[in-house]
């Protein structure tokens, strides 16, 4: 088998303990001063491409993270440098100036071509915009094998099988690489990148390039008319005991 | 196209206005203005208006009239009655809706789809080749069916199968999806969360093609009605799958299947094991008939099958009755459950988010409660 190559696309998002804000123009939400961090999901593919290298379950040539947006999210690259990743490239992109999933997967297109790798590993969803996209959009413009929700990876000779979180249980499925997989929350425990390895990862190579660098451009194909705060829920106060509880489900016609 | 009693999006006042003619310029003209925006409208009124000024139309609205191609779930021959929500979102969308289904010996399924009420034909491909849904040939298919059959709209559900499939399809036919939305205002207009749930984006798709997965809990299923929709073999392209099915190991219930349950029953970390989970949820759960959830903390912590985390990351539930039984209610959990009618809360923190959601709260040890609820229930039934 081939050694893997393997890229690992990051992103930047608001901390997934804070509440986003709606701005007051209704276009988005409140960013400015608010907490960002690695999502989660991007957290377990760093953390599953280190993994692969130190079980040696298969011979590891490269970790390469990738991330495109604003100067800060060199933030998340460092840290994903220092939870192992060799070195990371970020493309960087204006503030304010978000890709769609479509985008995001030409760019990775271009560089997996670039980078040569032969494993991409993506988060299943970005716990911002929530599509869930970008893995099977990459796969599928690469005309590679996918396997989306990850829960467990395993190599065998030439192959990788794959347990995927499905609705109702789990399903494995086997592919050669190269491929993309997309990872769910039970595939590992992210570790924490320990302080001697953050000052570490501060002397790992990160290159810098824009979309143009990798031929491609932002094009957008929607066009958010909106952001609104959803309706609010009023909570009904609280009951003294269960026969209060089930009196009211019964008012309410819930039981 | 459909009668005008089933596509009732439009005002009421635009029929009397189309008939009124070309004898009243100022008022059609302004009728044209507004509807050839969109090809959805100008589909309408050209049937409304007896194909009374075609030529006034732009000619881009005219030259691909809406059509919906609604992608249905199937296993083992067993058509996934979850699936006809996409049918449901076909339907707000107006124009003709086709059904398309594919796997292993489909006639049976293929048949059953015809009888929804609204759908105008389903295209079945029977190959065992995409018995298992793998995207890397069941993608391929798509594509062919799509260009053949000239839709501007694919819809699919935002299940495991809809996510890991649509966004390699919209990919090959460079198409930006629109996921997991949970309403429709027009034909590129559709409403979705984002951030957890915590805002509502409404997006305008620029794509000819729009891919779109949808909330189930957002759209109910279309119902099996005495429809006759004619069944029509698809094409087969017969791709290569780069990717082999091995096993899979789905938990077994006879429980109602959460992700549709009238009533869901979820357990939090305060359960504090498999054992207390199953003694205290299980029961009640059956007292109810409702279906047995999760939050993450408890499906981190094994007490529960990961198939049942409620959340963000995990199933949305949108059931009639939601009981939240040890759950503080973190924001990725409540993401996955505040449009439930009726929201309970068990909890033994009074200051437990949860409460802020709840209509009715509980504030004890539920290792009491819950036990003496599902006596209690019971006796009652």
């Amino acid at each position: 088998m081939s050694a893997l190559r393997i890229l690992v696309p990051v992103k930047r998002v608001i901390d997934y303990a804070v509440k986003p804000r709606v701005n007051k123009a209704q276009t988005g939400v409140e960013t400015a001063g608010v907490k960002h961090s690695m999502n989660p999901f991007d957290e377990l593919s760093v953390e599953e491409s280190v993994r692969i290298r130190e079980k040696k379950s298969a011979p590891v040539e490269d970790i390469c993270v990738i991330s495109a947006g604003p100067p800060k999210a060199q933030d998340v690259l460092r840290t994903a440098m220092a939870m192992g990743a060799d070195r990371g490239v970020h493309v960087e992109v204006k503030d304010g100036e978000e890709l769609e999933p479509l985008a995001v997967a030409k760019m990775l297109r271009a560089a997996v071509d670039k980078e040569k790798s032969n494993l991409v590993i993506l988060g299943k969803q970005s716990i911002d915009d929530d599509a869930a996209q970008t893995g099977q959009t990459l796969a599928g413009l690469l005309g590679w094998a996918q396997a989306t929700q990850a829960s467990a990876v395993k190599f065998e000779g030439d192959t990788v099988l794959v347990t995927k979180e499905v609705d109702g249980g789990a399903e494995t499925v086997k592919a050669k690489l190269p491929m993309v997989i997309t990872t769910d929350l039970r595939l590992n425990e992210p570790r924490y990148a320990s302080l001697p390895n953050i000052m570490k990862a501060k002397k790992k190579p990160l290159v810098k390039m824009s979309l143009s660098d990798l031929g491609v451009a932002n094009e957008r194909r929607l066009k958010v008319v909106k952001v609104t705060e959803p309706a609010p829920r009023q909570g009904g106060g609280k009951v003294e005991d269960v026969d209060g509880l089930i009196s009211k489900l019964k008012e309410l016609g819930a039981i | 196209m459909q009668p005008p009693a089933k596509v009732p999006l439009a005002p009421p006042s635009l029929p009397a206005r189309g008939l009124a003619g070309p004898c009243s310029p100022p008022a059609d003209r302004g009728w044209v203005w507004l509807t050839r925006h969109t090809a959805l409208r100008a589909a309408r009124s050209t049937s409304r208006a007896n194909g009374l000024s075609a030529a006034s139309y732009s000619p881009s609205a005219l030259r691909r009239l809406l059509s919906s191609l609604a992608i249905l779930e199937q296993r083992d021959g067993k058509l996934n009655h979850g699936s006809l929500s996409a049918i449901t979102a076909a339907k707000k969308l107006g124009g003709p809706v086709h059904g398309f289904v594919a796997g292993d010996n489909i006639k049976g399924v293929a048949d059953e789809a015809a009888k929804v009420d609204g759908v105008d034909k389903i295209i079945a491909v029977d190959n065992a080749a995409y018995e298992k849904g793998l995207a890397e040939n069941y993608a391929p298919l798509l594509v062919e069916n799509i260009k053949k059959g000239g839709y501007t709209h694919i819809i699919a559900g935002h299940t495991a199968f809809g996510k890991n499939l649509m966004p390699r399809v919209a990919a090959l036919l460079d198409s930006q999806q629109i996921s997991d939305i949970t309403a429709i205002e027009n034909e590129n207009t559709f409403v979705r969360p984002i951030y957890a749930g915590n805002a509502i984006a409404t997006v305008e798709s620029s794509d000819a093609t729009k891919f779109i997965t949808i909330r189930g809990t957002a759209f109910a299923p279309a119902e099996v009605g005495s429809g006759s929709a004619a069944v029509e073999d698809g094409v087969d392209p017969k791709a290569e799958a780069l990717a082999e099915w091995v096993s899979e190991d789905l938990a077994k219930s006879d429980r109602p299947d959460l992700a549709t349950a009238g009533k869901v029953v979820s357990g939090g970390r305060g359960l504090k094991s498999k054992e207390e989970f199953d003694k205290v949820m299980l029961p009640l759960a059956d007292s109810l008939g409702a279906a047995v959830g999760a939050s993450r903390a408890a499906v981190d912590s094994g007490y529960a099958d990961n198939s049942l985390q409620v959340g963000q990351t995990g199933k949305v539930v949108a059931p009639q009755l939601y009981m939240a039984v040890g759950i503080s209610g973190a924001i990725q959990h409540l993401a996955g459950m505040k449009d439930s009618k009726v929201i309970a809360a068990i909890n033994k923190d009074g200051d437990a988010p949860i409460f802020q959601v709840a209509d009715v709260g509980l504030v004890g040890d539920l290792f009491e409660k819950v036990p003496e609820l599902t006596e209690k229930l019971k006796s009652s039934s």
